[in-house]
């Protein structure tokens, strides 16, 4: 295979896997699992007749992402059992909250860290909680501290010390040097409990939650499953008839109507998920870039295209950070990483 | 990408190399191997280069594929065949979720399997190439597997990898001097040299085993036999299996069905006496 096309393909319509070839069957299982998509294939391709090899991959698949929900929510009760006493709500995000409220998106998914967000105003006492309760700082240098404490829109990594289960505790959504501010408040005060003291987001915020992760974080990395993330849960919200009207809004209000847009986009170009038009807009020439960097795998799972990549590596630097502070940024960690 | 396809048991193996050299070795190493059922390999191993340059200006082999470490150490080139045997092995390790994987060897005698476990040195894989020449069927180097619902040993017969003293020892024994992959000199874990199991052993790698007996063996001490108790043989078994946690509950119960069985520990000098002490405890559990 020469891109990851077949295998968003094949999680968008099943019936496509029925021409596959032995070959393609061995590609799309090496680069579902470089995704980070091979329980989500599994899931989707449940019940349709398979080669004996590629349903024992997908059984074994099934374990992994079973095996990683016992654990996040394992982790989401230690939590809660750090924060509950104080008071402090705990906002579950991703991964985390999909399998816990048992959302679509969570099917088959892999869940790694633990993401939270915790109200502004309570993340001191919500820090010394969680650092009572037997979590430890990752990074303890003082240029990556000060870094997260003033810059970032979460705490540096907690890492329990038993466990070694990952924390990540924001504050918002978005980083404070990128040039859009999502309404963090909003965000709390419009959350939906699950059960008493563990929350999510409402629907319309997780979308543009989502949307924040997929263009913000990093480089685009993961972005097939970020991806895969936004069109479960567009296809079991826009069930409500006022979803699309929401998202607008809720959009709007955070600042990230035209990423939103784009997601939708994507969404509707790489899994032909049903978005609304009037809010995804006219398609553009750069969409073609996102689309050839979120395919950018070849038969081995291996990363292709190291020029869309480094472009685009550069640009979620350009996002996150001014440029005189990415100079600075960057220069720190060039020496750091000499010394 | 140039690659080999094989089949080892009950995996499919897809062993890709931007290098001819260690592949043409691979593929000596591994001849009469079936290929992957229907054709389909779900486990990609590869050696590559660490950097683009590195495939020609002093090249270093990275170990690769579907599953991967972050720090793993790159090789040289000519310990290649090692590198693709490491990136087999780590897909096995980090991937497998259907079998309860132990760090151990075992063969197989009258349908029963004798499983050798212990730290690295202690024997195992010299002990187990020496009982598949002696009459045993060789099951496993490196890695068994368990089936935790029918608690029968699969065999999973690689080729078995030979450490320093071991090597002339087994170069003595087997008369078929293809079986043997290269010598690969001053490798990470000193001297080694890989070992073909028998034509036997790869005819009948569908044909299962049930496990009768865990032996704890440990080189180089003076010949000892001492019992293990139940809670030491379930840590030490834990310890040395890579995917008991993330088994979850089918793991522990494999895991406690495993400890119901007859084990030992015992030390021994040189292979005939380890041999030696093998065949009497055999013999107590009627194997």
């Amino acid at each position: 295979m020469k891109d990851a096309w077949p295998l968003s393909r094949a999680l968008a319509d099943p019936l496509s896997t029925r021409g596959f070839t032995a070959q393609d069957w061995t590609d799309v299982i090496s680069i579902a699992r470089a995704e980070r998509l091979l329980g989500s294939l599994a899931h989707r391709l449940s019940g349709m007749p398979l080669p004996a090899p590629v349903a024992d991959a997908f059984a074994q698949a099934r374990v992994q992402a079973g095996f990683s929900h016992i654990q996040a929510r394992w982790e989401i009760e230690m939590a809660r059992r750090a924060l509950a006493p104080r008071g402090i709500p705990l906002i579950l995000l991703k991964g985390s909250a999909f399998a816990f409220a048992g959302l679509p998106a969570g099917i088959g998914r892999l869940v790694g860290d633990l993401d939270i967000l915790v109200p502004g105003d309570l993340m001191a006492p919500a820090e010394a909680a969680l650092l009572a309760a037997g979590w430890e700082w990752l990074k303890p240098d003082d240029y990556t501290d000060a870094y997260y404490r003033r810059w970032m829109h979460e705490l540096p990594p907690l890492v329990h010390r038993d466990r070694g289960g990952m924390i990540d505790v924001h504050h918002t959504i978005l980083p404070l040097t990128a040039r859009r501010t999502p309404d963090a408040d909003a965000l709390v005060a419009d959350s939906i409990e699950v059960v008493p003291g563990i929350r999510i987001l409402s629907p319309a915020d997780m979308i543009v939650h989502a949307v924040t992760h997929l263009f913000a974080d990093g480089d685009m990395a993961g972005g097939l499953r970020n991806l895969w993330d936004i069109d479960r849960l567009l296809r079991l919200f826009s069930a409500d008839a006022d979803f699309w009207k929401d998202l607008k809004l809720r959009a709007a209000r955070h600042e990230m109507a035209d990423p939103v847009a784009l997601a939708l986009r994507l969404a509707d170009r790489i899994y032909a998920t049903p978005v609304d038009p009037r809010l995804a807009g006219y398609d553009r020439m750069s969409d073609g870039l996102f689309i050839r960097r979120m395919l950018a795998r070849d038969g081995w799972g291996r990363e292709t295209r190291p020029f869309i990549r480094l472009a685009f590596y550069v640009r979620s630097h350009w996002m996150r950070m001014p440029p005189m502070m990415l100079a600075r940024h960057l220069w720190i960690k060039a020496r750091s990483r000499r010394g | 990408m140039r690659h080999l396809q094989i089949r080892i048991g009950p995996a499919g193996f897809r062993i890709g190399s931007a290098w001819p050299g260690p592949l043409a070795a691979m593929r000596d190493l591994y001849a009469g191997y079936p290929m992957p059922q229907d054709d389909i390999p779900t486990h990609t191993a590869r050696i590559e280069p660490t950097r683009f340059w590195r495939r020609w200006i002093r090249p270093q082999v990275a170990i690769c594929g579907d599953h991967m470490l972050m720090d793993t150490v790159p090789m040289a080139l000519r310990h290649g065949l090692l590198a693709a045997e490491m990136a087999m092995n780590l897909q096995m390790a980090l991937g497998e979720r259907r079998f309860l994987l132990l760090h151990a060897a075992a063969v197989e005698r009258g349908g029963k399997a004798l499983i050798l476990t212990g730290e690295s040195g202690s024997g195992k894989s010299t002990l187990a190439a020496m009982l598949g020449e002696q009459g045993w069927r060789l099951l496993a180097d490196e890695f068994v597997l368990i089936d935790p619902e029918s608690m029968m040993l699969h065999p999973f017969p690689r080729a078995v990898s030979l450490k320093n003293s071991a090597i002339p020892e087994m170069e003595r024994i087997v008369a078929d001097q293809s079986r043997f992959g290269p010598l690969l000199r001053d490798t990470p874990k000193g001297h080694l040299r890989h070992l073909r199991p028998n034509a036997d052993a790869i005819a009948r790698m569908d044909t299962l085993a049930a496990p009768a007996l865990i032996l704890f063996p440990r080189f180089g001490e003076a010949p000892q036999v001492q019992g293990i108790g139940r809670a030491e043989l379930f840590v030490r078994l834990t310890q040395g299996s890579t995917n008991y946690i993330p088994l979850g509950e089918r793991g522990y119960g494999a895991m406690t069905k495993l400890m119901t069985l007859p084990a030992a520990m015992f030390a021994y000098p040189d292979t005939a006496s380890g041999l030696d002490i093998v065949e009497r405890y055999c013999a107590e559990v009627g194997l």
